[in-house]
């Protein structure tokens, strides 16, 4: 009997046909759809009460939009609610998280990576030693070394400014950042290293030249693991800032706490949302990168 | 060329009788306890391609490292050209490497891939151009030169690497494997490139590699190391042919040498060795020293050097009977392996020769290209 084109429709032949329904994917949906509702209801609810009037807000539907939409607790919220004593909005807060997160984030990675490739490419005398206690350091908590660091920072004179804060920062954000880039460049083919150096390419001019180019990725991780961390960070802005140099995270606590008669929730909302704009910003913008090839044409593959 | 190049000395035998280009002396190197060089030393001469050769973890990539200036020996000297380069730094030591793995810096088209070390050094602008437009031409890359490494594929990129250290202008080429990663065609195609370039240059070229193909069409002289001590240094032929010691003769050949165990029975003048119940005349084997009566010894004969003859000769002197035991069709020939009194071997013949599974046949030996070791240390007789 020959094989003719009209039995194939039984017969195996070309691509296996994928069910739509399987059980399994199923299964996968289900759980990919809940976990989503889960992440991002709050978010819905946090942003329709934002918008609305308080006297929507005290009808309790919770989960329905209000009405007349405005972004007068917005406005509020940056502008006008009192923060502890002072009634200027969270933007002094902002502007302060900004002029900590800046100069920690870049000092802090800058320092790292340079770190990070010296200990991965120029083998020097106790070297591994060094690299054992970054790592244990990396996992000390930081209440431990709370108080020896305000005393630090206070016999430097720099105790209850932003100086503190952005020094604290850039210091405890050293250890894991080194980690992190060292692990990186370990993981770069060193014969790139050793053909940069039999060119004549020193120190400096490889790091710049060679191994900076290809680690676009890591950067990315390593700005991205700063920036939320610093930006999010409470325990040293409120320990080391002092009280008028405080980052948005303590001033929205300071929202909360301190409100007197009606809790205004719309602004509440608004205030929070504001805050954590910056990390999801970040992540937004800087999603790409991740995915893009590390060292895609140097080694064979 | 002579046979009797001491190995692990002084020995100058250079391939055009001037002054060594590169010379090591006394080299060691160690982690710890574990010894992965052993005091090598190493003289290779102006213009000279030598080729290190040896299986994986034998020290040849160290020792090409320790000349590059890439990693430091726990003592001994590296001399390039006469000048102690022990504790220069790599580039300032006149040599170009090419990797296994090319290691082209990604970010750069092949023209800056070209002109990085150049750069580096802070040559003029046209002198510069001058070079890569030379490189270019040798290694015909000008069409490429605009490209990133990642639109090359392997071949154009390893001689885009040979080009980053041909453009340095140096005295000294190291390969480090340098075809290893390359399909079977493209490495035939490189080598003979390689070889090109040698002729054309004239260059030093200190070439690493574990494929035996290219250890003997590429090389003026091969020395084949084994954890970290290097087992013969010599001509191709030479090691083909005169193998130093048992290592060497199973490493070098394919299909490999056969290695049959043996007796002295007679020495002597007219020294006879005994093959299981037959005998062999040794008048025409020239030996290192003489034979004694009695040595257990390896007779290693390579298949070339084995002629299968019909079964009825097997009674004539100095032919052993033997069975059929398989037969592998190469094109050009075949490769039968047999079996003689329990021990296996492999012979070359005629791809027109018809052999059946269990056939009798007999075999003759040419003893003058056929190798002796004595049995217990390995060594050449």
């Amino acid at each position: 009997m020959s094989i003719s084109t009209t039995t194939s429709s039984n017969e195996p032949s070309g691509p296996k046909p994928k069910q739509m329904f399987a059980p399994g994917r199923m299964l996968v949906y289900a759980v990919l759809i809940v976990t989503s509702i889960y992440w991002l209801l709050p978010l819905y609810v946090m942003l329709i009460t934002s918008f609305k009037n308080l006297d929507e807000i005290r009808d309790g539907n919770v989960f329905i939009p209000g009405s007349h939409f405005s972004f007068d607790s917005w406005d509020r919220a940056w502008n006008h609610i009192c923060t502890g004593l002072n009634c200027n909005g969270i933007s002094p807060g902002f502007w302060n998280s900004v002029i900590i997160t800046v100069p920690s984030v870049i000092v802090s990675i800058a320092v790292a990576s340079v770190s990070g490739y010296s200990l991965a490419n120029w083998p020097f005398r106790f070297g591994e030693l060094f690299f054992t206690i970054l790592i244990v350091g990396s996992f000390i908590p930081y209440q431990v070394m709370l108080y020896p660091v305000v005393l630090l920072t206070a016999s430097l004179h720099i105790f209850g400014t932003l100086y503190a804060v952005i020094l604290v920062h850039t210091i405890f954000g050293l250890p894991i950042l080194t980690l992190l880039f060292r692990n990186y460049f370990a993981s770069l083919p060193p014969e790139l290293f050793k053909a940069a150096r039999v060119d004549g390419a020193g120190f400096w001019r490889i790091f710049g030249q060679v191994m900076a180019p290809m680690s676009i990725p890591i950067f990315t991780v390593a700005v991205i693991l700063q920036v939320t961390g610093i930006w999010n960070d409470y325990l040293f802005g409120v320990v080391f800032a002092g009280k008028t140099n405080y980052p948005m995270t303590v001033q929205l606590n300071n929202i909360f706490t301190s409100t007197m008669g009606v809790k205004e929730y719309n602004v509440e909302m608004a205030a929070t949302l504001l805050t954590g704009l910056v990390p999801l910003a970040i992540y937004f913008f800087s999603g790409k990168y991740f995915v893009r090839g590390i060292a895609a044409g140097a080694v064979k593959g | 060329m002579n046979d009797n190049t001491q190995v692990n000395t002084t020995g100058h035998t250079m391939a055009d009788g001037k002054g060594p280009s590169v010379s090591v002396q006394g080299l060691a190197l160690s982690y710890g306890s574990v010894k992965v060089l052993h005091e090598l030393d190493l003289h290779i001469g102006d213009g000279e391609f030598l080729v290190l050769l040896g299986p994986s973890g034998c020290g040849k990539s160290t020792l090409l490292n320790c000349i590059a200036g890439l990693l430091e020996p726990s003592q001994g000297k590296v001399f390039i050209k006469g000048k102690n380069v022990t504790w220069m730094e790599p580039k300032d030591r006149g040599i170009g490497m090419v990797f296994q793995s090319y290691a082209l810096y990604p970010q750069m088209t092949v023209e800056r891939n070209l002109s990085f070390g150049l750069r580096v050094s802070g040559m003029p602008k046209p002198e510069i151009k001058k070079r890569v437009d030379r490189a270019a031409e040798i290694l015909q890359l000008q069409p490429l030169l605009q490209r990133k490494p990642t639109a090359l594929s392997g071949g154009q990129r390893q001689r885009v690497a040979i080009g980053r250290a041909l453009v340095r202008d140096v005295d000294v080429f190291l390969f480090d494997e340098p075809l290893s990663n390359l399909d079977a065609k493209l490495r035939a195609e490189l080598r003979v490139e390689i070889k090109r370039l040698h002729q054309r240059l004239g260059n030093t070229m200190i070439y690493v590699t574990h494929d035996q193909i290219e250890a003997l069409t590429l090389a003026d002289r091969i020395a084949v190391m084994k954890s970290g001590v290097i087992q013969q240094l010599d001509a191709p032929l030479t090691i083909y042919n005169k193998p130093k010691n048992r290592y060497v003769a199973g490493f070098i050949g394919s299909p490999s040498m056969n290695f049959l165990k043996g007796v002295i029975t007679v020495g002597g003048a007219n020294p006879v060795l005994q093959v299981g119940s037959r005998q062999i005349g040794l008048n025409d084997y020239v030996a290192l020293r003489p034979l004694l009566a009695g040595t257990e010894v390896e007779f290693g004969v390579r298949p070339e050097h084995i002629r299968v003859g019909p079964a009825t000769d097997a009674g004539a002197p100095g032919a052993f009977p033997a069975t059929v035991d398989l037969v592998e069709p190469m094109g050009s020939d075949s490769l039968v392996w047999l079996n003689l009194e329990g021990q296996n071997l492999s012979a070359r013949a005629e791809s027109s020769e018809v052999f059946a599974h269990d056939q009798p046949v007999s075999l003759r030996f040419r003893v003058a290209l056929s190798s002796l070791f004595d049995a217990k240390s390995g060594e050449r007789l």
